[in-house]
């Protein structure tokens, strides 16, 4: 090696790369170009957002009459929501007994975050799924305890859509990892089965599986048989969202190398061992963005059960805006159920991103 | 030969068209140890992988300790429990650490406890003397130390046969040799039946009892190593070694 080869000491960083200053000059000034669509955008921001803050806080009305709301319309009427606001939440559940739903959508939610904690990826997260379940199956239904009992028919809003989304992914999910393995069996029967549900059920939408649940199944069912309306609702999506999983866990199987499966039955492990132990694990960590995405459109296509009448709470806020005393405010209620849609997918996209982050381990890129 | 550990016999396969195994007749006697060579694309690799059935034979039967494969899934089982196998390509776990990959079949498929799979997984460690990286994730290993994992985790199954898929032909040049140390060692001292699809020359006479060499899926000849080596007896034998013995 030749001596001007030889690094001198250390230079301090050129003054001028980092700070607002240069950041601003390369982000957005960059070119002429992007200097006239920062402006571009610039303006756009400056004509929508004073008005909507307007709208939003400075001119609403927190509270009042549907009459004041009425009399200025140049600010949201928050008054239809806090007066409401138990009714979206909660649908038509007994007013003085709403402590219930509120404390099992509690129960649930807590549920789901511990399923969401490693600490807790061991047999006694059956045991907190198993108590959850019970605790907020009494609340909701009660007939025992001194609870009064409560028919499902009466529940609506924020609980059924959450059961309608734990339930769904809870079922799901392993329901579309074995149709997954099943497409790549090898045993044809098998193979043709999965193939067929897979494709059938992708090539219809969801909203004809809920009509389908709801008005053709009950025909096939013998006289004084029935399920559950919301069940078969329950069900539909159940069904439809495994198809959609099988096919995005199959893609995660397929970038598993053939070396995987061979090392792990070079070692003698059973089809099953090696699929829980080698394979699953990996191919599940590869697929975790496109599974969380499912899984925030369940949730949101929960909303779709409306149509068969189910109070969710799409359809609880529906209603709401249809009392005749508060008609006109449905902007308040479409912002109010939005955030609350929001709240819930932010949350799980987050929580794919620290799960993506985790499970990185041992691969270093 | 009658303590024949594997017996393969008229044994015939096919991928699609092309004939890649053609009336392989093989046994391999307890302890033996046979390295095949042969040019790429000569079914060498096809061979060994029939043993534990990660390849299927269409004809011909092959019977490793007594016991024929089939098409059944217990037999096959069996088999794969005595049989380990180290892959070019090593095949390891990339989500387990060194340890869990080396615990993960005696736990799981010769059900023992986890206590005693460690300890038997340091031991063999110590034997392929990468004790100290148990905890690492393969991919924060070198090529060599890769492989060596691999050889502790198909030895933790306690086999009676070993397969060497071309266990150096992945790696970089200068770890080529703390994986034939091992192999060496692991041939010399254990006593295990071994058999090695390898180009190493160098490890074929230092530790072969057979050599054979397989052209266009036959098996053309098959000699000691120093009479294979220093007097072949098939042209293409002759053409093979001069190629890559420069």
């Amino acid at each position: 090696m030749s001596a001007d080869h030889i690094p001198e000491d250390g230079l301090p960083p050129p003054t001028g790369h980092a700070g607002m200053r240069r950041w601003l000059r390369e982000r957005l000034f960059s070119s002429p170009l992007n200097t006239l669509l920062t402006a571009l955008a610039a303006w756009l921001l400056l004509m929508a957002l004073p008005p909507l803050v307007e709208w939003l806080f400075i001119r609403a009305h927190w509270t009042g009459t549907p009459a004041a709301c009425r009399a200025d319309t140049s600010g949201a009427c928050w008054a239809f929501i806090a007066d409401k606001h138990r009714f979206i939440l909660f649908g038509t559940y007994p007013y003085e007994q709403q402590w219930r739903p509120m404390l099992a959508t509690a129960i649930m939610i807590a549920t789901v975050v511990a399923s969401g904690m490693r600490r807790f990826w061991n047999a006694g997260l059956v045991l907190i799924w198993v108590a959850g379940l019970a605790a907020s199956g009494v609340l909701m239904w009660g007939g025992v305890l001194g609870l009064a009992r409560v028919e499902d028919t009466l529940w609506g809003g924020l609980p059924i859509t959450l059961m309608l989304s734990v339930f769904g992914i809870a079922a799901a999910f392993p329901l579309g990892i074995v149709l997954a393995l099943g497409r790549r069996s090898r045993m044809p029967a098998i193979r043709t089965l999965c193939v067929v549900y897979i494709e059938l059920i992708r090539g219809v939408p969801l909203i004809s599986l809920l009509f389908m649940a709801s008005v053709m199944l009950p025909l096939f069912f013998p006289e004084g048989f029935d399920i559950d309306k919301l069940l078969r609702a329950q069900i539909a999506i159940i069904l439809f969202t495994a198809a959609y999983i099988a096919e995005i866990v199959r893609g995660g199987l397929q970038a598993i190398p053939k070396g995987q499966y061979e090392g792990a039955e070079s070692i003698g492990l059973s089809y099953w061992q090696m699929m829980r132990k080698i394979i699953l694990p990996q191919a599940l960590r590869l697929v975790v963005p496109p599974i969380v995405s499912t899984f925030i459109g369940l949730f949101k296509d929960t909303s779709l059960v409306i149509i068969i009448g189910t109070f969710d709470l799409m359809l609880t806020v529906k209603t709401a805006m249809a009392d005749i005393a508060w008609r006109g405010f449905s902007a308040e209620g479409y912002v109010f159920v939005g955030l609350i849609y929001f709240a819930f997918c932010f949350a799980m996209s987050r929580y794919g991103r620290a799960l993506e982050k985790r499970l990185g381990t041992g691969y270093s890129r | 030969m009658a303590d024949a550990i594997i017996r393969m016999s008229d044994v015939n396969k096919w991928y699609g068209q092309f004939h890649v195994l053609r009336n392989i007749n093989l046994e391999v006697a307890r302890g033996e140890r046979i390295v095949i060579c042969g040019p790429s694309g000569s079914g060498k690799s096809t061979l060994i992988r029939c043993i534990n059935r990660l390849e299927e034979h269409q004809q011909g039967s092959i019977v490793v300790d007594g016991t024929e494969l089939t098409n059944d899934l217990r037999q096959i089982d069996a088999i794969r429990r005595d049989v380990g196998m180290v892959f070019q390509h090593f095949n390891l776990f990339p989500h387990l650490t060194v340890l869990e990959n080396l615990t993960l079949g005696p736990t799981w498929v010769l059900k023992q406890p986890l206590a005693q799979a460690r300890e038997a997984a340091m031991k063999y460690l110590e034997r392929v003397r990468i004790p100290d990286q148990a905890d690492k994730y393969p991919g924060q290993l070198s090529g060599g130390q890769q492989q060596r994992v691999a050889i502790a985790r198909s030895l933790c199954m306690n086999p009676k046969i070993m397969l060497f898929d071309e266990p150096t032909s992945a790696l970089d040049p200068e770890m080529v040799k703390e994986v034939l140390d091992v192999m060496v060692g692991l041939a010399q001292e254990s006593g295990m039946t071994m058999l090695c699809v390898t180009h190493e020359m160098g490890f074929a006479r230092k530790v072969a009892d057979r050599v054979i060499f397989m052209d266009r899926g036959e098996i053309i000849e098959e000699n000691s190593p120093d009479a294979f080596f220093d007097h072949p007896r098939n042209e293409r034998t002759k053409l093979f070694l001069s190629q890559i013995l420069h």
